[in-house]
């Protein structure tokens, strides 16, 4: 049941993706880009360390050509190249555009607070302003001096003024259950996958990474020529980026070293405070690698504006290339890594095989975000002979 | 139980060659106004004081406007004087916030209703001859004074970054201790200090006066509502301002003599100081709006020319309004990290005072249905009040939502909110007030033709300055920030043209005023006519200098 929402999910995050992208890139290794590309079975993935090296990942040599990427490298053979690359922000995905609407949702939380907002809240709250308006109206129009010059001395109904006290009752009866039960929602999280600490700083953000050696990453502000040159949208993108798994529960750990900060991404309906002093705890887990942009939420000062966050969601293998790339492990491995760690990885994990059931889920070989380079897809093929595992090292 | 309000019928007529007397001895001009007992002088000065104070927020809000209009810094740099840094420069942007914020709040909103309207009207309509405490009425005003020149004169000094103190209305912990260094805080917090104080003189002085100088035969359950909700106001910033006070004070022995309330490095706790005020911070906001309510019910009574529908609902809605507003601070800090019980909690208690607000709102149509209504000025603006606090109310609804706020905490979607119900709420209920009783208080009446264009104006500007806000929230866009990404640039476009026909309605509102004052028609004694039933239209407009030396009696 489970896998089926999965693969249902799976099918939307394609949808979004133009057919003729897909059709562009050439399908070498179905299996193995499939594999890398879906979001299924995410907690084997993430954790799965490559047997081949990530940083020497084979050359499928599928060059992500994206609507919105048409100038990706055509060759992909150069490993280092490939990880550098960084994934194309999309518009209408994880950052905002001028329409009336909340930003798209990309992750389970997100998906039910919008349908609350936009199916229950919004109806609602038109309606009652609607119904004020229009007895508005009608009373100006029937009872004004002209109309009805003799004012009745009438000041009290029971009856309506039981009703008009009594129906808002019920109507925020009928609120508060989905509303409980959204927190409800939030409150439970899934078990994670990865652990990451996300601390604010005056006025940057600094990430670190607990369950893949502990190292961390300082993300600044692009500046706005840097922005224009990497064609990422002004006062949002960053530097470093944070990067997570695509189909991993990311529990993040929300701090601040000065004043107090707000880590918030609003296509994942995620914010939290970071307060100097307390560890909070939020999580949010997004099956659709991409960019997804957030800011800082609470005046801090002078360069409050110019503290964004750039979640840059990749396939589970790309994220492990990226982890050593920084210097950093997977869970389970020795440091440094040593192809041979993953062998004695002693828990295994079922999930592969499901993963693998997914694969003639129709030309997978395009990454979901057409623009996602494909440097991961060799390691992740590595996955389905690795054993994964939890994160937690539990 | 109908008609429970004071009514001039029920009145022994009150002579009017009684006020002729020794009533109009009125002091000199320095005595009179720099030293004055009067309610009735006390109360233009406040009012004097909050168009001047108003004058300089809504200058402020230009100047935000003008910023935000197009992305990118294109006259903070200019404004923050000629060799500003970037920082200097972004730091002024946060400066601008906190004075709007703490300018309309403390020295715009709350003079105006209370200080302006309630001494004015409340001893007026309990039939008392002035301010149970006339002195003290004299000091709450001039503690306003320095209250508002240290404010203003904290915006010279350096507060860290740059000249002023950046920190927010709120003035959150720790960017208000550590990380506002120099005088400039310190000098915003003893503003609000002073200002707290004035407050709560003057709410003990309206408690004793409405408890105690009721004139014979007005019950409680006989007070005009307007008086209620000055009554129900105080209490709110009796119980409140003192928290206010604890909290700030100590943010300045943070600051200065080395505590650690707010500091996690010395065992206190950041989060302590959002706790305390916002435990102040929500009574604010219905001590704000809840002297509107008293407000908007006398007009859609007069011009209904009806009694008020459901008198004691809507006295006992603002009693419960304002109970209720003691238990709900912590949605302002839904994503400060709390439990999920105690998110539930605050999510029910929030949207639980959404009844008796609807009870309000139901009761004004009621009071309008079967009436046979005019649309003068003062009208319009309680028409436009009713509608467009309602569709602020239901923005509140929405944020009410623990988890659906997750979202929208600290974004324009907030803002929005908060500038519907005061912007749109809270200032239309001072404009109809004031359009209402500016004959009675003057003696002359304003022009009609000019108020309905100044309604217009501003009622088509505030809309279209804070309606595409939601958008703007919806779409994330954060408070408080002087640059934004390019996909806002739209609709913060559009609301900046707003404040064009804001500021142009403005224009409208001071020729309005200045004309009047100076070449009004004549104010009669009661200038709406049957409508209006309350005490002050028993007297001349305006009223003598000492009124009700023979008090009146109420049947």
């Amino acid at each position: 049941m489970k896998n089926l929402t999965k693969l249902f999910a799976v099918a939307a995050a394609f949808g979004l993706v133009p057919v003729a992208a897909a059709a562009q890139a050439p399908a070498p290794a179905p299996a193995a880009s499939a594999n890398a590309a879906t979001p299924q079975a995410p907690r084997d993935a993430i954790s799965a360390k490559s047997q081949a090296q990530p940083a020497q990942p084979r050359d499928v040599s599928s060059p992500a050509v994206g609507p919105f990427n048409t100038s990706a490298p055509s060759n992909a053979s150069v490993a280092a190249s490939a990880l550098a690359a960084r994934t194309t922000p999309q518009v209408g995905v994880g950052q905002p555009t001028d329409k009336p609407q909340l930003q798209p949702q990309f992750t389970p939380i997100g998906e039910e607070a919008r349908w609350f907002h936009n199916t229950i809240l919004m109806p609602l709250i038109t309606f009652i302003s609607a119904f004020v308006l229009i007895l508005l109206l009608i009373v100006i129009v029937r009872f004004r001096r002209g109309a009805n010059p003799v004012p009745s001395r009438n000041t009290h109904n029971t009856f309506l003024e039981v009703m008009w006290t009594l129906v808002p009752v019920l109507i925020l009866v009928a609120i508060a259950v989905p509303s409980i039960r959204l927190l409800a929602h939030q409150y439970s999280p899934p078990k994670p996958d990865i652990t990451i600490k996300v601390t604010g700083n005056q006025w940057y953000w600094t990430y670190s990474y607990p369950d893949n050696g502990g190292f961390e990453i300082v993300s600044n502000m692009l500046s706005d020529a840097d922005a224009k040159k990497r064609g990422e949208p002004r006062l949002l993108g960053v530097d470093e980026r944070l990067v997570v798994p695509a189909g991993a529960t990311v529990k993040l750990i929300v701090t601040s070293a000065d004043v107090i900060h707000s880590f918030g991404v609003p296509s994942f309906w995620v914010k939290m405070d970071a307060v100097p002093g307390r560890l909070n705890e939020t999580w949010f887990r997004t099956d659709k690698p991409g960019v997804y942009y957030g800011a800082c939420y609470e005046l801090c000062g002078a360069r409050h504006p110019f503290m964004p966050i750039a979640v840059d969601v990749v396939p589970p293998a790309q994220f492990a290339a990226w982890v050593a790339s920084k210097g950093g492990t997977m869970p389970g491995q020795k440091k440094p890594a040593s192809p041979d760690a993953t062998q004695n990885s002693p828990i295994t994990d079922p999930a592969p095989a499901a993963g693998a059931t997914t694969a003639p889920g129709g030309g997978t070989s395009a990454t979901p975000t057409p623009t996602n380079v494909s440097a991961g897809t060799a390691a992740a093929t590595a996955t389905n002979q690795s054993q994964a595992h939890s994160s937690r090292g539990q | 139980m109908t008609d429970t309000t004071a009514n001039a019928a029920h009145f022994h007529a009150h002579d009017a060659h009684d006020a002729h007397h020794d009533a109009d001895h009125k002091p000199g001009f320095f005595a009179r106004w720099f030293m004055s007992t009067n309610h009735k002088d006390i109360g233009t000065l406040y009012l004097i004081f909050a168009i001047v104070a108003g004058i300089i927020g809504g200058t402020i809000s230009g100047m935000m406007r003008l910023e935000l209009a197009h992305p990118g810094i294109q006259y903070l740099h200019t404004w923050a004087g000629a060799h500003a840094t970037q920082d200097e420069a972004t730091h002024l942007w946060n400066v601008l916030v906190t004075a709007h914020g703490l300018i309309m709040v403390f020295f715009m909103v709350m003079p105006a209703m209370i200080g302006g309207f309630g001494n004015w009207f409340v001893p007026l309509m309990i039939g008392a001859p002035d301010m149970a405490f006339p002195r003290m009425n004299n000091i709450s005003f001039w503690l306003l004074v320095p209250a508002f020149l240290l404010l203003l004169g904290s915006t010279q000094v350096s507060g860290g970054t740059g000249n002023g103190a950046g920190i927010g209305w709120t003035a959150y912990a720790p960017l208000s201790t550590s990380g506002s260094s120099g005088p400039a805080v310190d000098m915003a917090i003893f503003s609000l200090h002073l200002a707290g104080a004035s407050s709560i003189l003057g709410a003990i002085n309206f408690i004793t006066t409405i408890f105690n100088m009721r004139a014979p035969g007005m019950t409680l359950h006989k007070m005009p509502l307007f008086v209620w909700s000055i009554l129900v106001t105080v209490f709110l910033l009796l119980l409140a301002l003192p928290v206010l006070a604890g909290a700030i004070t100590m943010l300045l022995t943070d600051r200065n003599f080395g505590t650690h309330f707010f500091d996690a490095a010395g065992g206190g706790d950041p989060v302590l100081y959002q706790h305390l005020f916002w435990f102040f911070g929500h009574p604010e906001v219905y001590i704000m709006i809840l002297p509107g309510f008293g407000m908007i019910s006398q007009i859609v009574a007069t011009f209904s020319r009806k009694p008020v529908f459901g008198y004691l609902g809507m006295a006992y809605a603002m009693v419960a309004i304002g109970v209720i507003g003691f238990v709900v601070w912590a949605h302002h800090m839904f994503t400060v990290g709390m439990d999920v019980n105690t998110k539930m909690y605050f999510t029910a208690a929030t949207m639980v005072i959404a009844v008796p607000t609807g009870i309000k709102i139901f009761s004004w149509i009621a009071t309008m249905w079967g009436g046979s209504i005019t649309f003068e000025t003062p009208m319009l603006w309680a028409l436009g009040f009713i509608f467009m606090f309602t569709v602020g109310g239901v923005t509140g609804v929405v944020l009410a939502n623990g988890g659906v706020d997750i979202a929208f905490q600290d974004t324009y979607y907030v803002v929005a909110h908060f500038h519907y119900v005061l912007s749109l709420g809270a200032v239309f209920s001072l404009f109809a007030g004031f359009y209402y009783w500016f004959g009675k208080m003057s003696g002359r009446m304003y022009n009609e033709a000019l108020g309905q264009i100044h309604f217009w104006l501003f009622f088509i500007g505030v809309n279209i300055l804070f309606f595409p806000m939601h958008f703007l929230g919806m779409e994330g866009m954060q408070r408080r920030i002087s640059d934004y990404a390019d996909a806002y640039a739209y609709w913060n476009h559009i609301a900046s043209l707003g404040f064009i026909a804001v500021a142009a309605s403005m224009g409208v509102f001071f020729i309005n005023v200045l004309w009047s004052l100076a070449a009004g028609r004549k104010a009669a004694d009661n200038y709406w006519g049957e409508g209006a039933t309350t005490l002050e239209w028993t007297l001349s407009s305006p009223p003598p200098f000492h009124q009700f030396e023979t008090l009146p009696r109420i049947d």
